[in-house]
């Protein structure tokens, strides 16, 4: 039963969202707006070391501090929670270490929490931190991976025998065959250092535990808090039911507020010991050291090519850098995986070699950031296919076309492995050129040229893997679920109240979740709330990870939206006693399906439902709450794709880099509502230039972050990002009925590939190319000295 | 009270006097307390968040005597004698309320923590009668930094209301 079309006009507006009005007026509730009665605060003592064995920690003074109601160390805090093994039990051969929540004996990375202070206030805590005295030994650290791989490399963790997490190959065809037979071999190594997602809101939590009914409840600055509750009852041994993870508004999250954090753990079980709540937020200096970190690799890529500009093989050898532990639940395998997986996946060739090395070293964690690889995947194709086609002198563009997967050829199996089925390459490829008037943009860049001007043009392709299906977490053993649900209620009122599992950190979900409920139950946006991001309400489900929520949780949203719909017809019908196949909901009415002449109000409807049934027939049932939850068990993910266009100029004499124009045609199905998903393509464009261009952790040799600050971590501000188009192809995904795709991450994908090709277009009349992420000036210089020398 | 001579710990409580969102008002504050923790934890006035309390996000943005500047880096006992305005003042009293339609209408937020800091920048913007481009608002809102929206509908939100007022050139 679908809504008529004179009501369905929800989906594919430019709906403003709902929650704005709120966010805009300074209404917003984050963590650390929220105070709770008895509430203590934390804050943690971190190793200043990145690796180092601790010989004596003083926590006395500290006790002695004003306001301070208790100094927690590892022999507390420890055996309140079953150490984590993040082990991917569907990734043989992958390997980390049980980890505990405080430093017992020995630091492995700079910024590891020892101690904990739990105070009246946060500057309290503060004061009392700096009491703390702690005796370390430092002993040798492993900065990167080179040395992690180096043969006389130090041990992280003696009981696995060396630093490697994990060492995954995978093969398709001959492709040493290919390489011999191939007219030209582009071959390049590329470096991408560590970078933070630097959400504008830190981390946050406030623990809550009543001893009295032995029942948790943790209001929670994360996007999956179904996660949480299985997470904090399997790890402190509490049942599931009397676990509650309430997600507040939230200042930004992109992966980072998915991991599962041991300052937060910690900060669950002080609230246990104290039987008070506890409130932990993060400051900067913290976020840099202790938040997820992303990236870090290093990267071995060639092409084979054929005259006829023929792709005929890559090679892949990716060895990254994961941090001194696996991430709890998202392990550090993805990243690397990612790369190889989707490295040239939108290009028809048949023989491929790939390989990634996961490596311990004595730095902070990496784990979930938007994008999770699929950028460096873009990345490393692009740039090879771009000089391919130069060394055979054929137009970038006119490379890809010959290159594409042929539309005829979908569905298909990619060499890496992936499945593509429902991409638009060639689609939005074509837009793109007219997008940017292709031809004069390369005209005007050679003009400059000739005057010094050194502009580049970069086009990159991506996929963008989305809503994943249970196969990706599930056979790996993680509490994670891939479905999404949606739980509906006619409200006596004849209004509609909506509970998702879906979170919204500013994407817009909710909005697009109420868009696709009116539309299927006929009724008016504004006759429909929806709240999400509550692990008690509603269905278990995923929140908001790999760009899923419209995709999975708008199609439970559908479901749910078309139960509900016959439920009130069936009930309209026995009220009214008209054939229920007369009958339909449009504009919030129950109507004459073949006249739309009003039959009976939704408001009517509520009013039998819920207090006069005694008038109904005998025995008819009244279901006007329903639940449904969709999973995509049938794939192993939705595939986004998508092509970017970034125009640049560097300044040869400064080395700086300038975005003079960006533009994305995107293809993530139907599009619930343009107005929001054009803003989360531009904000992962933003990101992806910031990646490139700006952002580093910065690490001495020996694992010591040298940036702490966001005066030198540097993220795009308005006057280094340009005006961004984005258009749309709209290919529905085939399997759902909603056909929405994910679209979270393939601004940044596809950003970061368009600029690295750009930038290195720029450089290339000077005989110079980069290759080393983030770009800055002095990178750029480097660069151009090198070409000058001989 | 304390002795000026005395060595502060940060801990003394200092009188202040203060026009808050249009009220007057009397408070000991403690020495070392920032504005934007002053306003958040003393007054309850939450909308102006804390992203760096280092002075380079500006989503602690607020308005002293009329002008912009950082909560975080103004201590709350240097603001005797001064008119502080915070989001919800300003929204209450309807000066922001052409901005937020327009942030509103063209979704120039997303997770919204820096949109408090965004708007009063905004509203320094549009009252000082300047005509801008599109490049010269990119530069006035480069001291408030937004992680998700990209900027380009911030950018359009403001060039809106200038455009309304006559403000704005091409």
């Amino acid at each position: 039963m679908s809504a008529q079309a004179t009501s369905a006009t929800a989906i594919g507006a430019r709906i403003p969202r709902r929650e704005l009005r709120r966010l805009l007026s300074g209404q917003g509730r984050y963590i650390d707006d929220i105070k709770l009665p008895r509430m203590l605060h934390a804050c943690f003592v971190r190793s200043p070391h990145p690796h180092a064995r601790l010989v004596s920690l003083d926590v006395a003074a500290a006790r002695r501090s004003p306001g301070v109601a208790a100094v927690f160390t590892a022999a507390e805090i420890n055996p309140r929670c079953e150490p984590f093994v993040a082990v991917a039990l569907n990734r043989p051969g992958h390997r980390s270490p049980p980890q505990c929540l405080l430093v017992a004996e020995r630091a492995v990375w700079q910024g590891q929490p020892v101690a904990m202070i739990l105070a009246e206030s946060r500057a309290e805590a503060e004061d009392a931190a700096e009491l703390v005295i702690s005796e370390w030994e430092a002993l040798p650290a492993v900065g990167d991976q080179l040395q992690a791989i180096a043969a006389d490399a130090p041990v992280i963790h003696p009981e696995l025998g060396n630093n490697i997490a994990f060492d995954f190959s995978l093969k398709s065809g001959d492709p040493l065959k290919a390489f011999a037979e191939a007219d030209v071999v582009i071959e390049e190594e590329f470096r991408f250092e560590r970078q933070t997602a630097m959400t504008l809101e830190t981390r946050g939590i406030i623990a809550d535990f009543n001893s009295g009914d032995c029942s948790l409840t943790v209001i929670h600055a994360h996007q999956s808090p179904s996660q949480m509750q299985e997470v904090f009852s399997r790890h402190l041994k509490i049942p599931s039911h009397k676990v509650r993870v309430v997600a507040p508004d939230i200042g930004g999250a992109f992966g980072m507020k998915l991991n599962v954090y041991s300052d937060e753990m910690a900060t669950v079980v002080a609230s246990m010991l104290l039987g008070r709540p506890v409130k932990f937020c993060v400051d900067r200096l913290e976020s840099f050291i202790a938040d997820s970190h992303a990236r870090d690799h290093l990267i071995k890529c060639r092409i084979a090519v054929k005259a006829t500009g023929e792709i005929t093989a890559m090679e892949v050898d990716d060895v990254g850098a994961v941090g001194a532990y696996g991430m709890p639940m998202r392990f550090n395998v993805a990243e690397g995986m990612h790369v190889v997986w989707l490295t040239g996946s939108p290009y028809a060739f048949k023989n491929y070699r790939a390989r990634t090395r996961s490596l311990y070293v004595n730095k902070n964690l990496i784990g979930m950031y938007r994008g999770v690889g699929y950028p460096i995947a873009c990345i490393l194709a692009e740039v090879l296919t771009d000089l391919a086609a130069d060394a055979l002198g054929i137009d970038s563009v006119e490379f890809k076309r010959r290159n594409y997967w042929p539309k005829a050829s979908l569905p298909c199996v990619t060499t890496g492995g992936m499945h593509l089925e429902t991409v638009s390459f060639h689609e939005c490829l074509e837009k793109l050129v007219r997008l940017i008037n292709y031809e004069e943009l390369r005209k005007e860049q050679a003009e400059l040229r000739k005057r010094g001007v050194y502009r580049g043009i970069g086009i990159a392709t991506f996929c963008e893997p989305t809503a994943n299906g249970p196969a990706a977490y599930g056979p790996s053993g993680a509490w994670i679920t891939s479905q999404d649900g949606c739980a509906l209620r006619l409200e006596p009122s004849g209004a509609i109240r909506c509970t998702t599992s879906i979170t919204d950190q500013g994407q817009g979900t909710l909005t697009g979740i109420a868009q696709i409920v009116a539309d299927t139950v006929g009724v008016s946006i504004d006759q429909i709330s929806v709240t999400g991001g509550d692990s008690a309400a509603g269905p278990h489900g995923g929140g908001a990870w790999a760009s899923r929520g419209t995709a999975t949780g708008g199609e439970a949203a559908l479901r749910a939206g078309t139960m509900l719909k016959q439920n009130i017809l069936a009930l309209a019908s026995a009220i009214t006693q008209t054939p229920t196949d007369r009958l339909d909901i449009v504009n919030g009415e129950v109507v004459n399906a073949r006249t739309g002449q009003l039959v009976i109000t939704l408001a009517e409807i509520g009013r039998v439902g819920y207090f006069r049934q005694d008038t109904l027939p005998p025995g008819f049932d009244v279901q006007l709450s329903v639940t449904a939850s969709f999973v995509a068990s049938d794939k192993p993910y939705y595939m986004a794709n998508g092509v970017q266009a970034s125009y640049v100029e560097v300044d040869c004499e400064t080395g700086f880099i300038t975005m003079l124009g960006q533009w994305a045609v995107d293809d993530c199905g139907r599009v619930i509502n343009p107005l929001l998903v054009d803003e989360q393509i531009r904000g992962g464009i933003a990101q992806g230039i910031g990646a490139v261009l700006f952002e580093e952790c910065v690490y001495s040799e020996d694992g010591n972050l040298l940036n702490g600050t966001m005066a030198d971590y540097l993220v795009p501000m308005a006057g280094e990002i340009p005006d961004i188009l984005v258009e749309h192809v709209e290919t529905p995904e085939l399997s759902t009925k909603l056909g929405a795709k994910g679209v979270g991450e393939g601004g940044l994908i596809g950003a970061m590939g368009s600029v690295w090709v750009a930038v290195n277009d720029a450089l290339k009349p000077l005989g110079a190319k980069i290759r080393h992420q983030p770009f800055t000036p002095e990178r750029v210089l480097d660069a151009l000295a090198r070409a000058r020398t001989p | 009270m304390i002795e000026p001579s005395s060595q502060l710990s940060g801990e003394e409580e200092i009188l202040i006097e203060v026009t808050l969102n249009g009220r007057r008002l009397k408070r000991r504050v403690k020495a070392r307390q920032h504005l934007a923790d002053f306003l958040r934890q003393e007054m309850e006035l939450t909308g102006t968040h804390l992203g760096c309390e280092h002075g380079v996000c500006g989503a602690c943005t607020v308005l002293i005597d009329g002008h912009t500047a950082r909560g975080c880096l103004t201590l709350a006992v240097q603001m005797s004698g001064k008119c502080v305005d915070t989001v919800e003042g300003l929204t209450e009293s309807g000066q922001l309320a052409e901005l937020q339609e327009a942030f509103i209408t063209r979704n120039a937020a997303q997770c919204g923590f820096c949109s408090s800091g965004m708007l009063l920048t905004a509203y320094e913007l549009i009252s000082s009668n300047e005509t801008l481009s599109r490049g010269e608002i990119r530069e006035c809102i480069s001291g408030n930094m937004c992680r998700c929206t990209g900027y380009h509908a911030v950018v359009d939100a403001i060039e809106t209301v200038m455009t309304r007022r006559g403000k704005h050139q091409k």
